[in-house]
C-alpha cells in the first residue's frame, strides 16, 4: 500500500476516495509546450471577479473550511526547528480543530493531508505521526535556491524517502526556464521522479521567479511530461508566492494535461494563503477550473503554516454564532 | 444536507442577497409609484403592474402615463432649462458629484432593486451596473466641470427626451442623464415599463440631493408613452434600444431640426484566432454572451473562430458551459439570471427553435422565466441565425480560414457596434481591428466599458457615442445662432452668343466624365440672361453609378494621411492656376463680383483641410485598469452631399474637403442654381492625382435626388446644405439603414469660418474605440 493509498484508507471513513494512477509522464512535446499561452490581463481579469462569482455560506462554508483542513500541509521550514517543535506540529495534525466542533461538524476525525518539513526533521516526524496515515513530505533538491550540486540534490531526495518521507517537494531550476532550456528542465524533472522511487514528487516551480505567466504555463507542462504528480506554486521563500493569476495558469495547464493525456496531476498553491476566506475562494477556483475530483488531498494541497488557525476561529464562529479568538484554539 | 454531507459533495449551496431593504424601500412608498415631474412624484394613476421576472410576482404598481403627463414633464424641463444651464458648469458640477456620492451611498439598495426588477445576477448589478453608472456621473461631474473651458462656443441643446431599454435600467439612464445634464440641458426620460423602479429610486435621490425642481423628470409607460416624448417639443431625442424602434423614431423626428443619437442593436463578432490564449478567450465567451443572459446590445453573440483550433475550442467551450450555474438572480453564485419577462424569454425561444445547426446546452434552466445558456454551431452566415439578434444567451458559431475572412465574415452584418478579436500576436490583432466596420473592438477582452470612452455604433447599430467628450459634444449646439437657409434661384435666359467650339460639360463618375443616365440636359444662364452652358440632369442611376464608383475606390481610406494632404494640396494649386477662369464664371452665374474672393476662400480651404489631413488626432482615453483605450477617429465611408447652392464653387469645396482628407468618397451634388463651376472643377480633379471614384460629381435638381441618396443602402451618410428644404425627406428617407444625416438647414458663409473646421471633420468620421488591455 503506498503512503497516498494509506491516507485514502484513513480519508475512507469520512468519504469515498477514488485514487487514481500516478502521473506516468511522456515523452516531451515542445510544439505543445511552445504552443501554451497565458494572457496576463485576461487571466488576472478571471481572477479578480471569481470572488463575486462563487460565495459559499452558512453549513457549506464550513463544510468547505474542513475540505481545506483536509487538504493542508502543515508547514513548518525554520532554520531553527527542533524534534519537539516538529513533534508539537504533528500533534496538531493530528487534531487540527478542537475535537468538540469537529464533534458538532460530524467530522471527528479529520485531519490535515500531511505535514512538511526539512530533511532533518523527517525522522521525528515520522514518528510523531505513527499510526496516524499523516504522511510525510519532505522539501529538497536544495531547497529553496535548488543551487547545490545535480548529484547532491538526487542523494538528498534519495535520503529523504529513505528517511521515511512520502512525498517529496523538490524545487525546479528556475534558470532552465528563463533561459528556455525546457529539455534540460524535463531531464532534471524525470531524474528528480525517478530518484522519488514510490514517493509522491511534487515539483515547485517558483513562480515569482520565473518572469512571465506563459513561462508558468510551459513550465507546468514540462514538469507534468516529466512526471510530477503535483505542480506547486512556490517554496514560500519567495517574495511572491502563491496568487490567482498563476493558480488559475497551472490548473489550466493541469486541465489541458488531463484532457490530453487522461491523467490526473495535483496542484499545490504554497506561500501567502493564511486567511479561511482565501483557502475557500481557492477551493472554488478548483472546482470551477478542474471539477470536483480534484476537491480531494491526493489532488490538492495548501502549504501553508498559518491558514489553519483562522479556519479553526471561524470554525467555532460557525458553531457558536459568536466570533472566535485565537488564544481558543490549540496552539502547533 | 449535513456538513459532513457536504464535505463529500462540496457543493455550492444558496448564497441568497438579502431583499428586505429593497422591497422595505417600494412598500415605504405604498407599493404605488407616480412619475417624477418637476421635482415631486405625482399621484399614482391608471397603470401596470412591474414584476420579478425570476418569481412572477408583482413588485409595484407604475403609472401609464397620459399626453397631459407627458406635456406636464416637458414644461417643467422647459422652465427649469435656462436657469439650470445659467448655473455655469461648475454649478452643475456640484450636483452631478452629489448623485454620484449618493449612488455609492445607495449602492446595495440599488443593486438589489435593479436584480429584483430586472432578472439580472445580483453580481452584475452589484459588481458592474451600479459602480459603472456612478463612475458616469462622476465622470460627467468632471466634464461639466470643464466644460465652460474646454467646449468654448457651445451651448446645451434645450430639453432632452430619453427613452431607455430594460436591459440596464440604471446605468442607461446614467449614460443619458449624466451628459444631458452636465452640458446644461434638462431631461424627460422614460425607462422601460419592464424595469422602472431604479429610475424611480434615482428620482428619490435627485430629491436627496436637492437638484431643482424640473432638471431631470421621469414618466413611466410603455412604447405609447416612448412616443409622445419623442414626439414632444424637445431639443433632441436619446434612444437605445431595439433597431425596429430607432428606424420609426428616425421617422417620426425627420425633419423637425432637433438632434438625435440613435444606440441600437447589435450581433457583435468574438474572433478568436490559432495564436489565442484559448481558455482565456472561452472566458471571454462568457464574459461576451452570458453577461446579463446575453441581452446586451453589444454582446459578442457571433463566434468566429479560426478553423484549426474550432474543434478543440469548442470542446472547451462546452466543458466551460457545464459550469455555468443558471437561477435565482439573487443567490451571489449564479452566473445567468432570470429572462426580464415571459415575453421576451418567448422570442428567443421561438428563433432558437426556428433555427437549424447543432444546439448544445450543458444542462436545462430552472422552470419560469429562465432560457440556457445555448450553442448553435454548424451554422453558416446564410442561417438567419447569424444575422438576426437574438437579445438572449444563446451564441452561434461559424470558423474562417484566415484574417481577411474572419474581416469579411464580421463584417458580413447590418449592425456594426462591437467586436471582440482574441490573438497573442499584436500584428494580428492591430491590423484586424481597423478592419472591422464596428464603434467598439476589445482585444482580447469583451464587454469593457467605461465613461471616459465612447460607445456606440456604426450602420443599423446606430449612431453618435456615449461617453467621452464625443459623447458630451451631442449634447452641445454652436452658440451662434446661424439663420435659415432661403431658397437660392437660377437665372433664366434666352440670350445666346455664339461660341467658337461648342463645349459639353459632363459629370464625373469613377474618375470618367459620364453622360447623364438619362440623356437629359438644362440650360443654364448667366443673370444677364445669356447662356452659359449646359448642365447634365443627373438620376438616380447616376446615382447608382457614382456610389459604385464611391464604394469601388476604397483604397483611399487606406492612403496615408501624408498622401491625402498632397493630393488636396495639389488641388488647390490646381484651382489657384485657373483662378481668373473660375472667378469670372461664378460672377456671370451669379451675377455679382465675389466669384475671385470665392475662388480664393476655396484655394484656402483645401489647404485647410489639406493642414488638417494629419492633424484630426484621436485619443487615448485613461480608462481604468491596465489597458489601453484608443479613440480612432475612422472615415464613414462613403457620403453623399448636395452642395450649397448660393456658393458655387466654394459651398462644393467645402464639402468635399473635408470627407476626403478625412479618408471617405464623396458623392456630391453640385449648386442647383449654378452648376458650371463644379463642372468646371473636374478638370482640376483630374489634373491633380485625385484617384478615381474618391469624388464624383453630379448636376440636377436636389429634390429630385435627395431621395435616392438617403434611401441607397450602400452609402454611409447624407449631408445636405442645399437651400431647398429637404431635410424631412433625406432623415426619413435614411431611417431605413439608420443612416447617417447632416442636415441642419442653417445658412452658413462659407467665406468664413462657419464653412469649416472641427464639426466637418467630426461629421466626417466616426470614433473608434478600440481596448487593448496588456500585461506581460
Amino acid at each position: 500500500m503506498t503512503i497516498t493509498d494509506q491516507q485514502t484508507a484513513l480519508g475512507a471513513a469520512q468519504l469515498p476516495q477514488v485514487h487514481g494512477a500516478r502521473n506516468p509522464g511522456m515523452a516531451l512535446d515542445m510544439d505543445w509546450v511552445l504552443s501554451a499561452r497565458a494572457n496576463r490581463s485576461a487571466i488576472e481579469r478571471r481572477a479578480a471577479t471569481l470572488p463575486g462569482r462563487r460565495s459559499v455560506k452558512k453549513d457549506h462554508q464550513a463544510a468547505w473550511m474542513a475540505r481545506a483542513i483536509s487538504c493542508i500541509d502543515l508547514t513548518t521550514l525554520a532554520g531553527d526547528d527542533t524534534a519537539g517543535r516538529v513533534a508539537r506540529l504533528c500533534a496538531k495534525a493530528r487534531q487540527p480543530v478542537r475535537a468538540d466542533l469537529l464533534e458538532v461538524l460530524g467530522l471527528p476525525d479529520l485531519t490535515v493531508g500531511a505535514v512538511c518539513v526539512y530533511h532533518d526533521m523527517i525522522a521525528p516526524a515520522v514518528k510523531a505521526l505513527d499510526g496516524s496515515g499523516i504522511p510525510v513530505a519532505a522539501v529538497s533538491t536544495g531547497f529553496p535556491a535548488g543551487l547545490s550540486p545535480m548529484h547532491l540534490r538526487i542523494a538528498e531526495i534519495e535520503e529523504s524517502v529513505k528517511a521515511g518521507a512520502e512525498e517529496i517537494d523538490i524545487v525546479i531550476s528556475r534558470r532552465k526556464v528563463l533561459t528556455g532550456d525546457w529539455q534540460g528542465l524535463y531531464d532534471e524533472m524525470k531524474a528528480f521522479r525517478a530518484a522519488c522511487g514510490e514517493a509522491h514528487v511534487k515539483a515547485i516551480l517558483a513562480t515569482g521567479e520565473l518572469g512571465t505567466l506563459q513561462n508558468v504555463a510551459r513550465a507546468s507542462l514540462v514538469c507534468m511530461m516529466a512526471g510530477a504528480d503535483f505542480i506547486k506554486t512556490s517554496t514560500g521563500k519567495e517574495s511572491v508566492n502563491a496568487t490567482l493569476p498563476v493558480s488559475l495558469v497551472m490548473m489550466r495547464a493541469i486541465r489541458e494535461y488531463h484532457l490530453r493525456t487522461g491523467v490526473r496531476v495535483g496542484y499545490k498553491p504554497a506561500g501567502g494563503i493564511s486567511k479561511a476566506k482565501d483557502a475557500v475562494l481557492y477551493l472554488s477556483l478548483v472546482k470551477e477550473e478542474l471539477g470536483d475530483r480534484w476537491l480531494r488531498p491526493d489532488l490538492f494541497r495548501f502549504g501553508a503554516s498559518s491558514l489553519l488557525g483562522d479556519i479553526e476561529r471561524q470554525l467555532e464562529h460557525h458553531v457558536t454564532g459568536a466570533y472566535s479568538a485565537s488564544w481558543r484554539h490549540a496552539s502547533a | 444536507m449535513s456538513v459532513k454531507e457536504i464535505f463529500e459533495t462540496m457543493s455550492y449551496g444558496p448564497a441568497p442577497e438579502q431583499a428586505g431593504d429593497a422591497l422595505a424601500w417600494i412598500v415605504d412608498r405604498g407599493a404605488r409609484f407616480g412619475h417624477f415631474i418637476d421635482g415631486a412624484f405625482t399621484e399614482p394613476g391608471e397603470g401596470f403592474e412591474s414584476r420579478n421576472p425570476a418569481t412572477g410576482e408583482v413588485l409595484a404598481t407604475l403609472t401609464q402615463a397620459t399626453s397631459s403627463d407627458v406635456a406636464a414633464a416637458v414644461d417643467a424641463a422647459r422652465l427649469a432649462q435656462p436657469e439650470w444651464e445659467a448655473l455655469g458648469g461648475k454649478g452643475r458640477a456640484r450636483y452631478l458629484y452629489a448623485l454620484a456620492r449618493l449612488l455609492q451611498k445607495h449602492a446595495r439598495l440599488f443593486a438589489v432593486l435593479e436584480t429584483l426588477d430586472n432578472g439580472k445576477p445580483i453580481r452584475e448589478a452589484r459588481d458592474i451596473d451600479v459602480p459603472l453608472a456612478q463612475r458616469h456621473f462622476y465622470y460627467h461631474a468632471g466634464l461639466a466641470q470643464l466644460m465652460e473651458q474646454e467646449l468654448p462656443g457651445r451651448a446645451a441643446l434645450g430639453v432632452c427626451g430619453q427613452v431607455i431599454p430594460w436591459n440596464f435600467p440604471l446605468l442607461m439612464l446614467a449614460w443619458k442623464v449624466a451628459p444631458a445634464l452636465a452640458m446644461g440641458n434638462t431631461v424627460v426620460l422614460k425607462p422601460a415599463e419592464w424595469t422602472s423602479l431604479t429610475a424611480l429610486c434615482f428620482a428619490d435621490i435627485c430629491q436627496q440631493a436637492g437638484l431643482p425642481k424640473g432638471v431631470l423628470n421621469i414618466v413611466t409607460g410603455d412604447g405609447a408613452v416612448g412616443e409622445m416624448v419623442v414626439n414632444a417639443e424637445v431639443d433632441k431625442v436619446a434612444f437605445t434600444g431595439s433597431t425596429e424602434v430607432g428606424r420609426k423614431i428616425r421617422e417620426a423626428t425627420a425633419g423637425r431640426g432637433i438632434a438625435l443619437s440613435l444606440e441600437l442593436g447589435g450581433k457583435s463578432p468574438f474572433i478568436v484566432f490559432e495564436d489565442a490564449d484559448i481558455d482565456s478567450a472561452i472566458e471571454g465567451v462568457v464574459d461576451a454572451i452570458w453577461f446579463n443572459g446575453g441581452q446586451v446590445c453589444c454582446a459578442g453573440s457571433r463566434l468566429l473562430v479560426q478553423e484549426g483550433i474550432a474543434e478543440d475550442f469548442h470542446t472547451r467551450l462546452k466543458a466551460r458551459m457545464a459550469t455555468l450555474r443558471v437561477g435565482d438572480p439573487l443567490d451571489k453564485c449564479i452566473d445567468v439570471g432570470a429572462i426580464v419577462d415571459p415575453a421576451q424569454k418567448a422570442r428567443i425561444a421561438a428563433l432558437v427553435d426556428a433555427s437549424g445547426g447543432e444546439v448544445f446546452r450543458a444542462g436545462d434552466a430552472p422552470e419560469g422565466c429562465f432560457y440556457p445558456p445555448t450553442l448553435i454551431s454548424g451554422l453558416s452566415p446564410a442561417d438567419p441565425l447569424m444575422q438576426e439578434e437574438v437579445f438572449g444567451p444563446v451564441l452561434v458559431s461559424t470558423t474562417f480560414r484566415t484574417p481577411a475572412e474572419a474581416v469579411q465574415l464580421a463584417n458580413n452584418t447590418r449592425y456594426g457596434l462591437a467586436a471582440s478579436v482574441w490573438s497573442e500576436n499584436i500584428n494580428t490583432a492591430l491590423d484586424v481591428a481597423p478592419k472591422l466596420v464596428s464603434g467598439i473592438v476589445w482585444i482580447n477582452g469583451s464587454n469593457m466599458m467605461d465613461a471616459a470612452a465612447g460607445f456606440g455604433g456604426v450602420r443599423e447599430s446606430g449612431w453618435g457615442r456615449e461617453g467621452g467628450w464625443e459623447g458630451a459634444r451631442s449634447y452641445t449646439r454652436l452658440v451662434d445662432d446661424l439663420p435659415a437657409l432661403t431658397p437660392v434661384e437660377g437665372f433664366a435666359g434666352e440670350k445666346v452668343e455664339p461660341v467658337a467650339v461648342d463645349r459639353t460639360a459632363k459629370m464625373y463618375i469613377g474618375g470618367k466624365q459620364a453622360r447623364p443616365d438619362g440623356g437629359y440636359a438644362k440650360a443654364v444662364y448667366g443673370a444677364d440672361g445669356s447662356l452659359i452652358g449646359q448642365a447634365p440632369i443627373a438620376n438616380r442611376k447616376d446615382i447608382r453609378n457614382a456610389v459604385e464608383a464611391a464604394r469601388g475606390a476604397a483604397g483611399w481610406a487606406g492612403a496615408t494621411a501624408h498622401n491625402r494632404a498632397q493630393v488636396l494640396y495639389y488641388l488647390g494649386e490646381n484651382l489657384s492656376a485657373r483662378a481668373d477662369g473660375f472667378a469670372a464664371l461664378i460672377d456671370r452665374m451669379t451675377g455679382e463680383t465675389g466669384g475671385r474672393a470665392e475662388v480664393e476662400a476655396a484655394v484656402d480651404r483645401l489647404f485647410t483641410y489639406a493642414a488638417w489631413c494629419d492633424k484630426f488626432e484621436g485619443a487615448v482615453k485613461p480608462v481604468p485598469g491596465r489597458v489601453v483605450a484608443m479613440a480612432l477617429n475612422e472615415p464613414c465611408g462613403v457620403i453623399g452631399a448636395l452642395c450649397p447652392d448660393e456658393a458655387p464653387l466654394l459651398g462644393l469645396v467645402s464639402v468635399m474637403a473635408p470627407i476626403i482628407a478625412m479618408g471617405n468618397r464623396a458623392v456630391l451634388v453640385a449648386s442647383e442654381p449654378f452648376p458650371m463651376a463644379a463642372l468646371e472643377f473636374i478638370q482640376v480633379l483630374e489634373t491633380s492625382d485625385v484617384p478615381g471614384g474618391v469624388v464624383n460629381i453630379l448636376t440636377g435638381s436636389h429634390a429630385e435626388l435627395a431621395k435616392p441618396l438617403a434611401t441607397h443602402m450602400d452609402l454611409e451618410c447624407v449631408w445636405s446644405f442645399s437651400s431647398t428644404d429637404l431635410a424631412a425627406e433625406i432623415e426619413r428617407g435614411a431611417a431605413g439603414v439608420v443612416k447617417r444625416t447632416w442636415v441642419d438647414g442653417l445658412a452658413r458663409d462659407w467665406l468664413t469660418a462657419q464653412g469649416e473646421g472641427r464639426v466637418f471633420l467630426d461629421a466626417a468620421t466616426e470614433v473608434k474605440t478600440v481596448w487593448v488591455p496588456y500585461g506581460a
